[in-house]
C-alpha cells in the first residue's frame, strides 16, 4: 500500500504529532463535544442511507433557481389575501404573544385597510380575534421584512423562476427609520403607504409588465445579487449597488409606461427619488428570490438542510428541507450592534423579521466578507468580516457559484445550512439585521448582529433523526 | 431623554463618512468625559429628525453631504476636547488594524477534508480518537469524502461500527476501527504504532498490543512489515462479520510487496471464521492465522511460523537482566489488552486457574473513562504498581511497556524508579524497536539496571514470571 501523503487528525493532538514526526502533513480538526445530547441524533443522520443524496440534491434545487421580476400587484389579487387577513414575518404567532413592533404594524395594516380609524382603536379588534386573523407571510409564498405585516391592500413583487413557473411575494420596501415594518404607525406612516398604494405601486406594476413584454425580459434579481455581492452589498443590511441596479433597470420602463398608466412626471419623479433615496429597496427584492431558491429545496425526505429562518419578534423558527413545514422554534435574541440616537439596548425589541432568508441562502450575514463595512456595527474589522464568512462555510453544505467573494479569492458564497453541522460544531448561523423599537409604534432603533436561539437546532435534528429511524428497517 | 446642558452643533460640508462608521464614531464620542449626548451623522433628513428629537437645533442650511456634529456638553469648556475627541475617532474609524487574515482551523472531519481537496488526492487518511459518542460522525465524514479511516476511539455502540463498514464496503473503502490503537499504513505509523522496516508480511489485525508484539519480534528477526491493518477487536464478531478484515485483506492483496498476510486475532465467532478464510482462499497472497485463544499458539508461536513459512530463522528471543525467585501469585499490571488475555490464557495453560494469579488491563474501559490511555499516561498504572508491590500475596509483577508513535516518549523514566527497591521480583514485557521514537535498546536498560528481568516476548515474560512465583514450568 503506499503511504498516505496526508493525514486528517481529530481527536488528540499526540496523534498528530506523531504523524507529523513522521514528515507526512496533518490537518487537525479543532474538533469540540457537539450541542448537549445531540450525540445519538447526530449518528442516527449520518447513518441515514438517503441524507448524503438527498441533501446533494437540495442544494443543486436550490442553487438551480433563478428569479426573475415579473409583476407588481396588491396582495388581494395575488395572494387572494382578505379583508381582515394579516400575514406577519416568522413562524406562525398571536395578538396575546405578540412582540411591541409587530402589534404596532398590526395596528397601523388595521388602520390602513379601514378596519378602524385610529391605529390604536385596533387593539380590542385583535384581542377578540373574531373579526382579523393572522398568519405567517411563509404560508402563502411571501416574506416580510421586520414586522413583515401584509394587507389585502398593499402592493407586492412577484418573483419567478423561470424554469418552473414557481413564484414567491414580497411587498415594496418603506424606507428607513419611522416605518410600518418596525412597528411605527404614526400618520405620516400611513400616509406614506396610501402613497406606495396609489401611485408607486401601479406606476411599478405598468413598468414592470411593460419590461416583461419588452426585448430586454424581466429584470434578473439573481442576476442583480451576483453583482451587488461584487459591490459591496451583502443583500441584508446592506442593498445600496443592488437598489442602483434595479433603478438603471426600471427608470426607462418607469418613464415611458407613465403616461399610459395615468402618473405625471412629478409622480414618476417622486417614485425615482423614492426608491433611489432608500438605500434598502432592493431588500425586499432579494429577500423572495432567496425563498424562491430555497423552496426548491422544500420536501426532500433526508436532507438536514434548512429552508427558512424567520423571526416574529418573540420566536425564531426554522423550517427544515427533510421535515416538511414544521417550524423549529426557540426565544428570539437580541442583536448586538449600534443604536440610533439616545437609544439603547433596553429600549430594543428581540429579533424580528423574515429577512435572515437571505442568511439561509447564504447571503446577508454570511457573505460579511464581501461587505466590510457591515461588520462595524458591533466594532468588528475586516478581518472579522472574512473571518464570519469562513466560519459559515462550516455549517454549510456547499457553496454558491453564482455568488462570489473576491477578496475571498471568489470563493462561492457559503450555502445550505446544515443542522447536523450547527449541531456538531455549535457554529450558530450569523445574522445582519435591523434593531425595531420594543414598544409599539416606536420604529427603528438600531442594527447588529445577532443568531437564533441554539436549541432549535437540536430540535430539528431530533425529528430529522426520528424520521431517519422509521425510516429504516430494523 | 435629553437633559439640559451646553449644546454645541455644527456642520462639514464636504466631510463624509457612511452611516455605519458614524454610528461607530457617536458611541465613541458618547463614552468622552464631559460628553451627555452625541451624535456625528449625515444631515439625512431622517437624522435631522433623530438629532431635533434628541433636543439639538439643526441649521436649516444642512444638506444630506453635510456632517453634522452635535454634542452636549455637562460644561461649555469641555468642548475643545470633545470635538478632538470626535476628530480622533473619525481619523481611528477610518484606520483598523487589517492584519492578515488567518484561517480558523477547520471544525470537522468534513470540512478538512473539503479543505484539502485536491491536493490531497485520494492517499489521504482520517485518524479519528474522539469520544466514542461522537466518533461515527467525523468517520463517516471521511467515508463521504472517499478516504480511508481510521477510528481509535473506543465506546463506539456496535450498529455504528456495522454501519459504517457497511458504507466502507459499498465504496471499496478501509475503516480501522473503532477501538483501533495500532496502523502501519505503507510505512506510516498511525495511533500507537511502532517503526518497522518495509517488508514481505503484511498484517491485519483485530488487535492493537498484539499486533505491536509481532511487529516487535519480526523487527527482532529482520523481517520488515509493509503495512499492518487494524480492524478493531469487534471485527471478526457475529454481527460485524470481518467487514474490515475483508478489505484490509484484499489491500494486501494487491500490494505486490506483500509475499505474506498474517491475521492477528482472537478466535472469530465459527461461521465468521469460516466466511473469512473462504475469502482468503480467493486471494493470491497467503494468509497466515495467528488467532490467540484457549488452546491456540500465542503471539511468540505464532511469530514464530510465520518465520518459518516465510524460510527465515527464528531467532532467541532478547533477554536482559535477572529477576529473583518470589513466593506468591503473579500479578499481571499491564497497558496492551491483548498482551494481558496473553498473560492470563498462557498463565491458566501452564498454572491452571488456580493460584491467584491476576491480570488487570489499564487501558479497559473502566479505566481509561475521563482519563488518557496508560500508554500515554502511567500514573494510574504506577499507583497500582505500588500497592501490588507492598501486597503480601504477590509473588512476582508481570509488567508490559509497550513503544512506539504515540506512546509516551520515556515509559522508563517514571517505571525505572518505582522498580527500584520495589522488594519483588518483576518481569517487564517491553514491546519496541530500535527505531521507535523512546529507542528499545535504552529502555530495556534502564527498567533492567533498575532491577527487572526485560523480555521482548510478552509470552516469554509471562512464562518467566509463572515460573519465578513457584509455578510450573
Amino acid at each position: 500500500m503506499s503511504t498516505p501523503t496526508a493525514v486528517v487528525n481529530v481527536g488528540a493532538d499526540l496523534f498528530a504529532d506523531a504523524v507529523e514526526d513522521q514528515a507526512v502533513p496533518v490537518t487537525r480538526v479543532d474538533w469540540r463535544p457537539p450541542m448537549e445530547g445531540t450525540e445519538a441524533d447526530l449518528a442516527a443522520v449520518a447513518a441515514d442511507p438517503l441524507r448524503r443524496t438527498a441533501n446533494e440534491r437540495a442544494l443543486a434545487a436550490m442553487l438551480d433557481v433563478t428569479a426573475t421580476l415579473v409583476d407588481v400587484a396588491p396582495a388581494a389579487e395575488l395572494l387572494g389575501l382578505e379583508r381582515g387577513e394579516f400575514l406577519h414575518a416568522g413562524p406562525p404567532m398571536t395578538w396575546d404573544r405578540a412582540s411591541g413592533p409587530l402589534r404596532g404594524a398590526l395596528m397601523g395594516g388595521a388602520a390602513l385597510e379601514g378596519l378602524v380609524e385610529d391605529p390604536e382603536a385596533a387593539v380590542p379588534l385583535f384581542e377578540s380575534g373574531s373579526s382579523v386573523s393572522l398568519e405567517p407571510c411563509h404560508h402563502r409564498s411571501a416574506v416580510g421584512p421586520m414586522a413583515g405585516v401584509v394587507t389585502p391592500s398593499m402592493w407586492m413583487f412577484v418573483l419567478e423562476d423561470a424554469a418552473t413557473g414557481r413564484r414567491t411575494y414580497c411587498s415594496l420596501n418603506e424606507g428607513l427609520g419611522k416605518v410600518l415594518r418596525y412597528g411605527a404607525y404614526s400618520p405620516d406612516v400611513l400616509i406614506r403607504l396610501r402613497w406606495m398604494g396609489d401611485v408607486l405601486g401601479p406606476l411599478l406594476q405598468a413598468a414592470v409588465r411593460a419590461q416583461v413584454d419588452s426585448g430586454a425580459g424581466p429584470v434578473d434579481v439573481t442576476g442583480i445579487l451576483t453583482q451587488m455581492l461584487q459591490m459591496g452589498d451583502e443583500a441584508h443590511n446592506r442593498n445600496r449597488a443592488g437598489t442602483l441596479m434595479l433603478l438603471r433597470d426600471l427608470s426607462p420602463a418607469m418613464v415611458l409606461c407613465s403616461e399610459g398608466a395615468g402618473f405625471d412626471s412629478a409622480d414618476v419623479a417622486g417614485s425615482l427619488r423614492f426608491i433611489g433615496g432608500n438605500d434598502h429597496f432592493f431588500l425586499n427584492l432579494a429577500m423572495p428570490a432567496c425563498k424562491l431558491a430555497l423552496d426548491a429545496a422544500r420536501g426532500i425526505e433526508g436532507s438536514t438542510m434548512v429552508v427558512a429562518m424567520a423571526r416574529n419578534g418573540t420566536d425564531f423558527g426554522i423550517q427544515v428541507a427533510g421535515t416538511g413545514d414544521e417550524w423549529f422554534t426557540g426565544p428570539a435574541q437580541l442583536a448586538d450592534g449600534l443604536f440610533l440616537g439616545d437609544y439603547g439596548p433596553d429600549d430594543a425589541n428581540p429579533d424580528i423579521g423574515d429577512s435572515a432568508i437571505t442568511e439561509t441562502a447564504g447571503i446577508g450575514g454570511f457573505a460579511m466578507a464581501t461587505a466590510p463595512a457591515i461588520v462595524r456595527f458591533v466594532g468588528g474589522s475586516v478581518p472579522d468580516a472574512l473571518a464570519t464568512t469562513r466560519r459559515m462555510h462550516e455549517i454549510t453544505l456547499g457553496e454558491n457559484p453564482r455568488w462570489s467573494v473576491p477578496v475571498l479569492e471568489f470563493q462561492g458564497t457559503p450555502t445550505g445550512i446544515d443542522v447536523t453541522k450547527v449541531c456538531r460544531t455549535g457554529i450558530l448561523p450569523q445574522i445582519n439585521t435591523g434593531m425595531a423599537g420594543k414598544v409599539a409604534g416606536v420604529g427603528q432603533v438600531g442594527a447588529g448582529l445577532v443568531t437564533p436561539p441554539a436549541e432549535i437546532f437540536p430540535k430539528a435534528l431530533a425529528r430529522l433523526a426520528a424520521r431517519a429511524v422509521a425510516r429504516t428497517p430494523s | 431623554m435629553t437633559s439640559p446642558g451646553p449644546t454645541h452643533v455644527e456642520l462639514r460640508p464636504g466631510a463624509y463618512a457612511d452611516s455605519v462608521t458614524l454610528l461607530q464614531v457617536s458611541r465613541t464620542v458618547q463614552g468622552l468625559d464631559g460628553v451627555v449626548a452625541a451624535q456625528v451623522a449625515m444631515a439625512t433628513t431622517l437624522n435631522i429628525e433623530v438629532l431635533t428629537g434628541m433636543g439639538f437645533d439643526v441649521p436649516a442650511a444642512a444638506t444630506p453631504n453635510d456632517l453634522v456634529v452635535a454634542l452636549r456638553l455637562d460644561d461649555a469648556d469641555r468642548l475643545a476636547t470633545a470635538l478632538a475627541g470626535v476628530d480622533q475617532a473619525l481619523r481611528d474609524a477610518n484606520r483598523r488594524e487589517s492584519g492578515p487574515a488567518q484561517e480558523a482551523p477547520p471544525r470537522t472531519t468534513g470540512s478538512a477534508f473539503r479543505r484539502t481537496a485536491g491536493t490531497s488526492g485520494h492517499e489521504a487518511i482520517a485518524l479519528v480518537s474522539v469520544p466514542g459518542a461522537s466518533a461515527f460522525v467525523e468517520a463517516m465524514d471521511a467515508l463521504e469524502a472517499g478516504q480511508d479511516v481510521m477510528v481509535f476511539s473506543d465506546n463506539v455502540p456496535l450498529e455504528q461500527e456495522v454501519a459504517l463498514k457497511r458504507v466502507a464496503a459499498e465504496h471499496g473503502l478501509l475503516v480501522m476501527g473503532p477501538d483501533c490503537g495500532t496502523a502501519v499504513v505503507g510505512g506510516l505509523g498511525l495511533g500507537f504504532a511502532n517503526t518497522v522496516s518495509p517488508g514481505p508480511v503484511g498484517i491485519v489485525a483485530a488487535s492493537g498490543t498484539g499486533c505491536q508484539q509481532v511487529l516487535a519480534l519480526l523487527d527482532h528477526a529482520g523481517v520488515g512489515v509493509s503495512s499492518a491493518l487494524g480492524v478493531g477487536g469487534r471485527d471478526l464478531s457475529a454481527e460485524v462479520r470481518g467487514l474490515a478484515t475483508r478489505e484490509a485483506m484484499r489491500r494486501l492483496d494487491e500490494d505486490p510487496s506483500v509475499e505474506l498476510i498474517v491475521l492477528v486475532s482472537k478466535p472469530p465467532a465459527e461461521d465468521v471464521a469460516a466466511e473469512v478464510e473462504e475469502y482468503a482462499g480467493t486471494l493470491a497472497t497467503p494468509v497466515e492465522y495467528a488467532l490467540l485463544g484457549p488452546g491456540r499458539p500465542d503471539l511468540t508461536a505464532a511469530t514464530e511460523s510465520v518465520l518459518r513459512r516465510l524460510g527465515r530463522e527464528v531467532p532467541a528471543w532478547p533477554v536482559s537482566g535477572s529477576a529473583p525467585a518470589g513466593a506468591g501469585a503473579v500479578r499481571g499490571l499491564f497497558v496492551g489488552g491483548t498482551l494481558a488475555s496473553e498473560a492470563r490464557l498462557i498463565t491458566e495453560l501452564v498454572a491452571g486457574t488456580q493460584g491467584g494469579h491476576t491480570f488487570v488491563d489499564f487501558g479497559d474501559d473502566e479505566y481509561t473513562a475521563g482519563r488518557a490511555h496508560p500508554m500515554i499516561d502511567p500514573s494510574i498504572r504506577l499507583e497500582h504498581l505500588a500497592r501490588a508491590a507492598a501486597d503480601p500475596a504477590t509473588g512476582v509483577l508481570l509488567l508490559d511497556v509497550v513503544l512506539g508513535h504515540g506512546a509516551e516518549p520515556d515509559p522508563a523514566a517514571s517505571l525505572a524508579p518505582a522498580l527500584a527497591g520495589i522488594g519483588k521480583p518483576v518481569v517487564v514485557a517491553v514491546v519496541g524497536t530500535d527505531a521507535d521514537p523512546q529507542g528499545l535498546a535504552g529502555q530495556v536498560r534502564a527498567l533492567a539496571d533498575a532491577g527487572a528481568e526485560v523480555h521482548l516476548s510478552n509470552a516469554g515474560a509471562t512464562r518467566r514470571a509463572i515460573e519465578l512465583a513457584g509455578g510450573h514450568q
